[in-house]
């Protein structure tokens, strides 16, 4: 191993200056407060969590999981989502009346280093969770809220993409028969190989009827036309069940106002697999990956003791910032530079501009050796220097 | 305001082109310099594309990252690098293929066989399939070298005509696949611009259906 530098940090880690943070908090409050007035309440959990238990039950890959172990012996995780520590909660904790609970998070996750940049091993996510409602309401308030959150954040352009983990399922098991078939087509979707998809379905065994509709499949993307598409092409009960909730879904959102960055994609599977039923991800102009994502994990609480679904999402906070882009430098405090003369009035100032709201900065003189670069970072400078009355 | 150009990764080298011919035959007009150019971006306005020249196997990294919408990349570089983005087309160009090669009638040493490739995760998974374990020493071009004098004892390359492989005194012990070029794009371009990307996907898709 290479000598490190005293600068260097773990692979992946990044600090957050003060200008980045002022940016992040901001966006963070917003988020938060609309998070609120919608009535979610939020909760925190550790950062180390079992292996056996929540790093197990979490959606994340093993090999991106931090491991480290306690002096009893037992591996830990640093938790790599929120969900699984908050089903946790939920399961054991707050859903003894099994009323329907409506939580939210603002928490760093980690996901183990890698290689490359642009993927940093720790972010912070700002979700909610809908626990013990399985109507689809608590799926269209999820969505319609995720995009207030994201309006209010100042994000303008965005889209977000719908799909039906139930309806993929059903559909490839109508027509393929067995699960472990439908498994093998199914992981073309989740490798977003679409050339591979289709050689597996030419090479298949089945009618030409039934390769045409596979094949269809992969065009079920767009707006609300595309779930009458997907009624046509699935036959079995449970699969229209799917498309009949989407469809709810839907007008729920537009009962809400909000369908206008919505879009169908039920080529959609996510890499989250504990997701049961609708599942979408949100995007935005200038970032290359997913802002976000959520959907509806019915099984999850199982796993922690407790039969009932859940619904949410979670927003990446550091590529929401990406999609704000170019942060603005902005002044906004002020300053009082003093000297030991006026010391006692300048802080007789500065208390009176604090309690107006203003951001004070009190200075002495003394301490400063380059006095107008210091002043140049401030919105206004009051100098009480020298004898009162006289000087400036 | 003008539509925000498209940005297309190109690979530079052996397909580029091939590909610039296949988006001719789509209708789209390039100008006549494109092929001779040095630039590393060139705007072709008209039709609303910025086209990046990039190291064909750097093409999956661009498009992961979104810096570019769209790219070309060979089955091979995609295999090799696992990139998240969506495979969309295959383009049915640069036919070429993977192979096992080495020095004729060598085997594989027991305690410690060597694969010298461009390609290490390609060929360490390719042997682990074959319920083999070997040592994979990467380089980055020549490959035929690696078995001549001694480095390692099979190569994993791809073979077009197989000419390098006679001229070097090497024989094919296996063909692992047949390799051609695929038109990818970033998931999230694949949302936010979905009519771009389609208009191009079916115009392209058209002239391959075309060719046969």
């Amino acid at each position: 191993m290479s000598q490190l530098f005293m600068f260097e940090k773990p692979l992946g880690m990044r600090d957050t200056l003060p200008e980045l943070y002022e940016a992040k908090s901001q966006v963070q409050d917003a988020i938060e407060t609309e998070m609120k007035l919608w009535g979610y309440q939020f909760m925190d959990t550790p950062a180390l969590e079992y292996y056996e238990t929540v790093g197990t039950a979490s959606a994340i890959l093993d090999q991106q999981l931090f491991k480290l172990l306690d002096n009893q012996g037992h591996t830990l995780v640093l938790r790599p989502d929120m969900t699984a520590p908050i089903a946790r909660v939920a399961a054991s904790k707050l859903l003894q009346k099994d009323l329907p609970l409506r939580l939210a998070y603002s928490a760093s996750v980690f996901r183990a280093q890698q290689r490359e940049g642009g993927r940093p091993a720790e972010f912070e996510q700002i979700g909610v969770e809908a626990i013990a409602d399985e109507s689809v309401s608590a799926d269209g308030e999820v969505i319609a809220l995720m995009v207030s959150a994201l309006r209010e954040a100042g994000i303008k352009s965005f889209q977000i993409s719908i799909g039906h983990i139930a309806f993929v399922q059903e559909f490839f098991l109508q027509i393929l028969g067995t699960e472990e078939r439908a498994q093998a087509l199914t992981k073309f979707l989740y490798e977003k190989n679409f050339v591979g998809y289709r050689e597996h379905v030419k090479s298949l065994n089945l009618s030409s009827i039934d390769k045409q509709r596979l094949l269809d499949f992969l065009k079920l993307r767009g707006g609300e036309e595309v779930m009458e598409q997907a009624l046509c092409l699935i036959e079995n009960e449970k699969g229209r069940e799917a498309i009949q909730k989407l469809k709810q879904l839907w007008d729920i959102v537009v009962d809400y106002g909000e369908q206008a960055n919505l879009k169908i994609d039920l080529t959609l599977v996510s890499h989250m697999s504990y997701y049961t039923g609708i599942l979408f991800e949100v995007y935005a102009d200038k970032v290359g990956f997913p802002i976000g994502n959520g959907g509806r994990y019915n099984l999850l609480l199982e796993k922690f003791g407790k039969t009932t679904g859940a619904t949410g999402f979670a927003l990446r906070l550091d590529r929401i910032l990406e999609a704000l882009g170019e942060l603005k430098k902005e002044f906004t405090t002020e300053c009082v530079l003093f000297s030991g003369e006026r010391r006692k009035e300048a802080f007789q100032l500065a208390k009176a501009k604090r309690e107006q709201g203003i951001k004070t900065l009190l200075q002495d003189i003394q301490g400063v050796r380059n006095i107008d670069e210091f002043t140049g970072q401030f919105a206004e400078v009051t100098f009480l220097i020298g004898k009162a009355g006289k000087g400036s | 305001m003008m539509k925000d150009l498209i940005t297309i990764a190109m690979p530079k080298g052996r397909i580029f082109e091939e590909a610039a011919e296949l988006l001719r035959q789509a209708g789209y007009q390039l100008p006549p310099e494109f092929e001779d150019s040095r630039k590393l971006i060139i705007d072709v306005e008209k039709e609303g594309f910025r086209f990046i020249l990039a190291k064909p196997m750097d093409v999956p990294t661009y498009v992961e990252h979104g810096v570019a919408d769209l790219g070309i990349a060979g089955k091979d570089v995609m295999l090799e690098e696992e990139r998240d983005v969506y495979e969309l087309l295959d383009l049915n160009i640069s036919e070429c293929y993977l192979a096992v090669a080495g020095l004729p009638n060598t085997k594989m040493n027991d305690v410690a066989p060597k694969v010298a490739t461009k390609y290490p995760n390609v060929a360490a998974r390719y042997f682990r399939e074959q319920g083999e374990q070997v040592e994979i020493i990467k380089l980055n071009g020549s490959i035929e070298l690696a078995p001549l004098i001694g480095l390692a004892d099979r190569i994993v390359d791809i073979v077009s005509t197989g000419r390098t492989l006679i001229e070097n005194g090497l024989v094919e012990y296996e063909r692992m696949m047949t390799i051609t070029s695929r038109l990818i794009v970033n998931p999230v371009s694949y949302r936010m611009k979905d009519e771009q990307v389609n208009e191009l996907v079916e115009r392209i898709a058209e002239v391959i259906e075309r060719k046969g």
